[in-house]
């Protein structure tokens, strides 16, 4: 039902979704201020901008979570209002957030269906949903059982579900909040063909990623924000990587460079692995004799796929599967049955993968945050001195330029990158001598990604060694000295820097997979 | 909202009276505490007078005690169910040691303890029943409501099989024991103040500086609000919560004692559904369920708030079941209100950016 006032793109499709001079206001911080949005029918429809810009805000608005404090929504030329998450899925929009929102307790089936379960006489008909769920996961190219607890997935696979979830739902606007930061490049294929799909059929899609080449391969209309405010809207044809850069960020950032280390190879290693093996419930092994040295002043960041054993690599490390054979060398000294708070004090700590569930206290403020792992050392007689807190609260601030309005303010209250930061900072208190970071840039935009590389280049200058877990290719080239990569558990490949080529890291990373299972599609890139 | 001071910061006096608003919603228990002696002290005289209000605070005591420890187990998101039980093996432990003391068979001498010795050694058996819970909740994994459950069960068939369900009477001890003066712990003043609210605020001043500035009462919190990440912090979960049920379980006893003392008897009911006491008033003091949030003194408050409805009820003539049914209402209220507090705080937040 084509109107005569809804002015069609260049390209000739068509709204379906507007959002006008869309204004929201929180707590202390104008999140978005007076944004236009348009979503065209059968496009990809990108939002980019930095950490706080506003664009979770946005989604958020147009999948119902939240209500716009001024301005309002055209949904096909007509105002509506979403008072609900089930009022928005009825008019046919759907979100997938980037943060999960799934119930670990429930089945995958379960999940995909909660609150419109299939049923008949007031029964849940847990057959036939599962036989949907196996379809949708069919279709997403996941071999995943329809009744496995969402608990026993791996992040990458519990984005598969929230996914599939979207899928089920007919929905003709789909909102996808970073959908492939969690997602190996197979399964990140996967999606683009799905989501390929999905536009041919008429689906309006709109995608916030801040993997900016992922962006311009499959986006259509490109709009970016930068501090609760429009920056720039463009289709994705006329743009490039440094233009959508410099809009975000208003200036140029510059990525950190490769430094020459200064690493001593005379000096025993700092940490060293011999033959660490980790099997797995049910036979086979999550890690396999994998060995590898680590020197002061070393970056070396260890590259896989998803389930490649990277971050079960650095469970054992901290000590948490006392299951491990194998031998772990921390300064000349054998590491066997430490705890977690021995190990810190030996000089290993670990800045987790999921923020949210291990990294932060979400009750407590940046402060206490910052301060929770050290809080031993800031004792006098035997209470806590504020005066010390402060100061060491103060320096980390500063040192790692914490965007936060007080140090009393809740954690909650940061943007993702700021949140990684006081993450970074509460490793740093406990003076460690190796610094463990599991995908470190997770959920990061470009300014903060580039700052946190900064900030670890920094430290290995200082001496520090430092171990990084990635699924991102590009992130190899930047500061890694040595890269290692699993796969399926086993080191398939070990580069210096100078000997680092993309053909070589993907093969190696597909190594097992291609004798022990046929390869899926793309995987080979 | 009236603004009455000039704008301290660059905040403005619109936002200064705002927060102003924020802060009395937030010491809004303190506020219903003093409505409540408002009310009480207009409806009856005999309320507002010096040797009420010292009744009063004295029956407070006994819960807020209690409700110190309850405190740092609800911090850490457990709960515990046992501490009435403790409290009333913990009386019973008093009366044994005192009347018929410790009968060592070899010797075949009877061993009487100091009355200083007996409240040390009933305070350990309540840090050892703490320990109990702490060990069923750590070690073997059990969830706090049903472990403390247990051994709610067990604390109190151990009372009563201290003296086959009878009363201890009469624990005036003997002269020629050594062990006279228990009397004293419950009904003693010193500086014209019983030494039971003594007691309490000595309880209350440790534990808010214990949750305050210390490192374990940070940790407490932070195990609390998020245990994993606790955790990976280096912090040791399992010892923190043994520590806290320890605490609750010392705190119980010393209930225990002082309960006995005024009683001068020790009777295996004493105690009895005290644990509800103790959570109400935790709860009244705006101490989340969920762990991770709240205060001692905000504890300390709760326990007043419903010391001071029963006892204004009481003085009016309030028959005990309405007494019951205003005292629950008022803590469902206080719930509700919790709620209320996140979005009430975000509104107001709002309008001052």
């Amino acid at each position: 039902m084509t109107r005569p006032d809804i002015e069609t793109s260049a390209n000739g499709d068509e709204p379906v979704l507007v959002a006008e001079k869309i204004s929201k206001r929180f707590p202390g911080t104008v999140a978005l201020d007076g944004v236009d949005f348009t979503v065209y029918a059968g496009a990809v429809n990108v939002l980019i901008g930095e950490n706080g810009a506003g664009k979770s805000t946005l989604m958020k608005i147009l999948a119902g979570v939240d209500r716009p404090t001024s301005g309002r929504l055209l949904l096909k030329g007509m105002p509506v209002e979403f008072k609900s998450t089930r009022e928005a899925a009825q008019a046919g929009i759907g979100i997938i957030f980037q943060e999960l929102n799934l119930y670990p307790n429930l089945s995958i089936s379960e999940n995909i269906f909660v609150a419109r379960e299939i049923t008949r006489n007031g029964v849940v008909q847990h057959r036939q949903q599962e036989e949907i769920t196996a379809k949708l996961l069919d279709r997403l190219e996941q071999p995943l059982k329809p009744g496995t607890l969402v608990r026993d997935l791996r992040m990458g696979q519990q984005q598969i579900v929230e996914i599939a979830k979207a899928l089920s739902q007919n929905v003709r606007i789909l909102i996808m909040d970073e959908p492939t930061s969690a997602l190996t490049s197979a399964e990140t294929e996967a999606l683009f063909r799905i989501i390929a799909d999905l536009r041919a059929n008429g689906v309006a899609i709109i995608y916030i990623s801040h993997k900016l080449e992922e962006l311009l391969r499959i986006g259509d209309y490109v709009t970016i924000l930068r501090d609760g405010k429009l920056a720039a809207t463009a289709p994705a044809r006329s743009i490039t990587v440094p233009w959508m850069i410099e809009k975000m960020v208003g200036r140029n950032v510059n990525a950190p460079r490769h430094r020459t280390p200064a690493i001593s190879k005379n000096d025993p290693p700092v940490l060293e692995i011999k033959n660490l093996t980790l099997p797995r419930v049910g036979g086979g092994f999550t890690l396999e004799n994998v060995s590898l040295t680590l020197h002061r002043g070393e970056i070396l960041a260890i590259f896989g796929l998803m389930g490649a054993g990277r971050t079960e690599l650095f469970e054992c490390l901290m000590g948490l599967h006392p299951e491990a054979s194998g031998e772990i060398w921390l300064n000349g000294r054998q590491l066997l049955h430490e705890s977690v708070r021995d190990r810190i004090e030996l000089g290993l700590v670990l800045v987790p993968e999921d923020r949210q569930r291990l990294g932060l206290v979400q009750k407590l403020s940046v402060a206490q945050n910052i301060t929770l792992a050290n809080l031993n050392r800031l004792v006098t007689w035997f209470w806590l001195s504020d005066k010390r807190e402060a100061e060491e609260i103060d320096i980390m601030i500063r040192s790692l330029a914490i965007k936060t309005h007080s140090p009393k303010q809740s954690i909650t209250a940061l943007s993702g990158g700021n949140q990684q930061k006081v993450v970074i900072a509460k490793s740093l208190l406990t003076q460690p001598q190796v610094l463990m970071l599991d995908e470190p840039t997770r959920g990061i935009d470009v300014g903060a990604k580039a700052e946190i590389f900064g900030i670890m280049n920094g430290l290995a200058e200082k001496g520090l060694a430092v171990l990084f877990v990635s699924s991102e290719l590009p992130e190899m080239f930047t500061i890694p000295d040595r890269v290692i990569v699993l796969s399926k558990g086993k080191i398939t490949g070990q580069f210096l820097h100078d000997e680092l080529t993309e053909e070589a890291l993907v093969l190696a990373a597909g190594a097992r997979q291609q004798t022990e299972h046929p390869v899926p599609a793309g995987q080979t890139n | 909202m009236s603004s009455i001071a000039p704008p301290a910061s660059s905040v403005g006096s619109k936002a200064f009276g705002l927060s102003l608003g924020v802060f009395l919603f937030r010491l809004r228990a303190l506020i219903a505490l003093f409505v409540l002696i408002g009310i009480f002290s207009v409806l009856t005289p005999a309320f507002f007078t010096e040797q009420n209000l010292i009744i009063l605070v004295g029956q407070t005591a006994i819960n807020a005690i209690m409700a110190v420890g309850m405190t740092f187990v609800i911090l850490t998101g457990g709960i515990d169910l046992s501490v009435g039980s403790t409290v009333g093996f913990s009386a019973m432990m008093s009366g044994l040691l005192i009347n018929r003391g410790v009968e060592i068979p070899p010797l075949g001498v009877v061993l009487y303890f100091n009355i200083p010795m007996v409240i040390v050694l009933c305070l350990c058996l309540g840090v050892l029943v703490g320990a109990f819970n702490g060990i069923l909740i750590t070690r073997f994994n059990v969830a706090p409501f049903i472990a403390t459950l247990g051994t709610l069960y067990v604390a109190r068939g151990a009372a009563q099989l201290s003296n086959d369900g009878a009363t201890f009477p009469n624990l005036v001890g003997k002269p020629e024991l050594g062990n006279t003066g228990f009397p004293i712990l419950g009904a003693g003043n010193v500086l014209g103040i019983p030494i039971v609210i003594w007691i309490m605020v000595f309880f209350a001043a440790v534990a808010a500086f214990m949750a305050g500035k210390t490192p374990f009462g940070r940790q407490v919190y932070a195990v609390g609000g998020n245990e994993r990440a606790a955790e990976l912090s280096g912090i040791y979960v399992n010892r923190i919560k043994m520590g806290v049920y320890m605490i609750c379980g010392l705190c119980a006893a010393m209930t225990g004692l002082i309960t006995a003392s005024q009683l001068v008897a020790a009777h295996p009911a004493i105690g009895e559904s005290y644990e509800l006491n103790a959570i109400a008033a935790v709860v009244l003091g705006g101490t989340s369920l969920a762990g991770g949030r709240g205060t001692m003194w905000g504890t300390i408050v709760g326990a007043l708030v419903i010391g001071v409805l029963t006892n204004g009820l009481v003085l009016l003539g309030v028959q005990e079941f309405w007494k019951k049914v205003i005292t629950g209402l008022v803590i469902i209220l206080a719930v509700v209100l919790d709620q209320l507090q996140e979005r009430f705080q975000q509104r107001l937040a709002l309008k001052r950016a």
